[in-house]
């Protein structure tokens, strides 16, 4: 039994944005363990009122610099939801394309630069370049060719150029997607030695239970947009989005915390594979049955191991999405766009989880008012309750400080969180 | 070998840099790691001491200290204040640095309080107006966009490694475009910024056949009021212009006139 122990880590490193974790036990008792958010807000919900609705993806893109891609088609989605826009089979499948690359990125980003130097002892990736240099070039490999895909597709990795309400601005030549296509088939195997490199790690075992929520698959794994689902039973359409978040305000955190079914939801890889593990591709499922991986599982840390399981699945379905888009007669890149007044509603699988943008148009297509509900924002309840449990198991099974906040930290981090995101 | 040069006091073999960010998306340091063929190459030109969104290693003695993010809050003053102290040389880097970036679209409403209701109701919230580095302290060099752009970050580190001037180009992004022989945009039914933004992105929007923003600030010689002429003669309104002029905050001077009269044109709303 672990006595007393004090933990402060103020700006957790190896995440985007700025929280810390604090942990105070006294005579074995866990007095306090917090998760709390001290970033800073820049009001983007205000920003966007009375701006026309052509601001709106090229202002939300910006919430966040990993899934700027997740937030522009998020934004996008919600303007056409409320002009009645449907978009073409054509944009449809080179938005997925897109999504998928985006996914693929920020998986591979956080992997090996932010999940793999805690598991091989290293501060950052950076001593790892002397130390596993095949690991790293292996990463850099994978993350150019999502980010290639990216700027091919999207005009540009972040912040993109061509996703526009209606469709793009314009396409890539379909030499460019062949070659894609060939890359995509030649990363296979980069991916598995992913796999075979986090086989040979160990994460720790530790089991919260918790509600999952994600979009719902209908025939494919669900990416955007669809019905609202929880592993706790809870299933809605898309627009329905405020009583499946019920966002509201904690002391000591900038960010909202969101509930459904218990005190707390998850979002994201874990999530959508614990509700969705049918519709991954065959290979996919392999990979997810090698680490005993399946639903419904109430380990957080494999939200890392969803991640890679995702990478594989995004890549195979990029080969046949871009099959397809080889097949098919391409159509103009844009359609007309006419404004009108209501309400648009996008739920959008981004890397972190389900991302809601709302928003309430005048005649003018001006924006009225605006609501914006962010991955990491659900998922900070979630991590702020398992850091309470882990801190009282290991203190029950004394482990040192050290241990301690070293499950702490990595705990945050197999969230991936995205703060200054979930603050907005 | 000659002796070493220097540039604003950092010596030449492989400076210490740090990085750091305010209130931002994180997105102009996610640049760096976005940069996969040339990553390694750009880490041997400098030496790392601190970049929290990747690495848990840290130290304080950096000469390079790069700054992404506008202040936002009283607390990033005495960070910020802190971090130009240990720094030789201090580096905006990003719009939201240079101007305030998307952020500072806040500041245009005049009733601060309704801003924080909007997002928070009655919570209590601290937030101040938005105000771009130089605002708070000395700033060395400026490096702009949203994002910046990796080549334009590799050059001007590589030339402050080299004790190079760094300098920016002064002419307009139409200048980048016409050399990669794009059609205007103005030509295929867009409005675009390119006349009067600083140039230096190799037209990056406009060759994926977005029209400019604005994100890098004012060319040199950037006559708004005739680049004002040409949009309402291709029939864009003044609140389009006015969407891009205040969209980074790099045009400051400029969008003050054309919000009165855009407001004006809404009937005061």
């Amino acid at each position: 039994m672990r006595l007393n122990c004090d933990i402060k880590v103020n700006h957790l490193s190896r995440v985007e944005g700025h929280g810390n974790i604090s942990i105070t036990i006294r005579n074995g008792e866990v007095l306090e363990a917090r998760w709390d958010v001290v970033e800073t807000p820049r009001f983007f919900e205000a920003i966007l009122v009375g701006k026309k609705w052509e601001n709106a993806p090229y202002l939300c893109g910006r919430i966040c610099g990993i899934c700027s891609i997740g937030h522009t088609l998020a934004s996008i989605r919600a303007v056409e939801n409320a002009f009645g826009i449907e978009p073409s089979a054509q944009t449809a499948m080179l938005r997925l394309l897109l999504k998928h690359m985006e996914t693929l990125q920020s998986h591979i980003l956080h992997l090996y630069f932010l999940v793999a130097p805690d598991l091989l002892g290293t501060g950052s990736v950076l001593p790892l370049v002397g130390s596993h240099p095949e690991v790293v070039q292996r990463a850099l490999r994978l993350k150019m060719l999502a980010n290639d895909a990216c700027d091919i597709i999207g005009g540009r990795r972040l912040h993109p150029t061509r996703t526009v309400v209606g469709g793009f601005t314009m396409l890539p030549e379909k030499s460019q997607l062949d070659l894609l296509r060939r890359r995509f088939v030649d990363e296979v195997d980069d991916l598995l030695r992913t796999a075979d490199l986090f086989a040979s790690l160990t994460l720790p075992d530790f089991v919260r239970e918790t509600e999952f929520v994600s979009l719902q698959g209908d025939g494919s794994y669900p990416f955007i947009g669809g019905r609202l689902v929880s592993s706790d039973g809870v299933n809605r359409p898309e627009e329905e989005y405020l009583p499946m978040t019920n966002e509201y305000c904690v002391a000591n955190s900038t960010s909202k915390w969101t509930r459904l079914s218990r005190d707390s939801f998850a979002v994201g890889a874990l999530a959508r594979l614990n509700n969705n593990f049918d519709l991954l591709h065959p290979q996919a499922r392999q990979v997810a049955a090698r680490f005993n991986l399946a639903p419904v599982n109430h380990n957080p840390f494999m939200n890392n191991i969803a991640q890679l399981v995702e990478c594989v699945h995004v890549v195979l379905d990029g080969v046949s999405l871009i099959e397809q888009l080889l097949g098919m007669e391409w159509q103009a890149p844009r359609q007309e766009v006419v404004p009108r007044a209501g309400t648009g509603v996008a739920a959008v699988e981004v890397p972190r989880g389900i991302l809601y943008h709302a928003y309430w148009f005048d005649e003018a297509g001006r924006i009225t008012k605006a609501d914006c509900v962010i991955p990491t924002t659900q998922n900070h309840a979630n991590i702020h309750l398992d850091l309470q449990e882990l801190a009282r198991r290991y203190a029950a099974l004394g482990k040192t400080d050290a241990e301690i906040e070293l499950a702490a930290q990595m705990l945050v981090r197999a969230y991936d969180p995205c703060i200054s995101c979930s603050v907005h | 070998m000659a002796t070493p040069l220097s540039y604003l006091g950092v010596e030449l073999s492989r400076p210490k840099v740090a990085f750091f960010e305010l209130s931002s998306c994180e997105g102009c340091q996610l640049q760096l790691l976005n940069n996969e063929a040339s990553l390694l190459d750009f880490l041997s030109l400098v030496e790392v001491v601190q970049f929290r969104e990747a690495m848990t290693e840290k130290r304080d003695d950096y000469q390079i200290a790069f700054v992404e993010g506008s202040v936002t809050r009283s607390d990033q003053v005495a960070r910020l204040v802190e971090i130009r102290q240990r720094a030789k040389v201090l580096v905006a880097f990003g719009s939201c640095a240079c101007f305030g970036g998307v952020n500072q679209l806040k500041n245009r409403f005049a009733d601060s309080d309704w801003v924080k209701r909007e997002v928070y109701g009655s919570f209590p919230i601290d937030t101040d107006t938005v105000r771009p580095l130089r605002a708070v302290v000395p700033v060395d060099l400026e490096i702009y966009g949203c994002p910046v752009k990796k080549e334009d970050v590799e050059r001007i580190v590589t030339d402050l490694v080299l004790g190079k001037t760094v300098c920016h180009p002064k002419y307009p992004v139409c200048m980048d475009c016409k050399a990669n022989e794009n059609i205007c945009l103005f030509d295929l039914g867009e409005p675009c910024l390119g006349p009067i933004t600083r140039g230096g992105c190799d037209a990056w929007c406009p060759n994926n056949r977005l029209g400019c923003w604005g994100c890098r600030g004012p060319a040199e010689v950037a006559n708004v009021a005739e680049l004002q002429r040409i949009m309402t003669e291709h029939g864009f309104s003044a609140e389009t212009m006015l969407d891009r002029l205040e969209c980074f905050g790099g045009f400051g001077a400029y969008t003050e006139e054309l919000a009165t009269m855009v407001r004006n044109e809404r009937g005061g709303t």
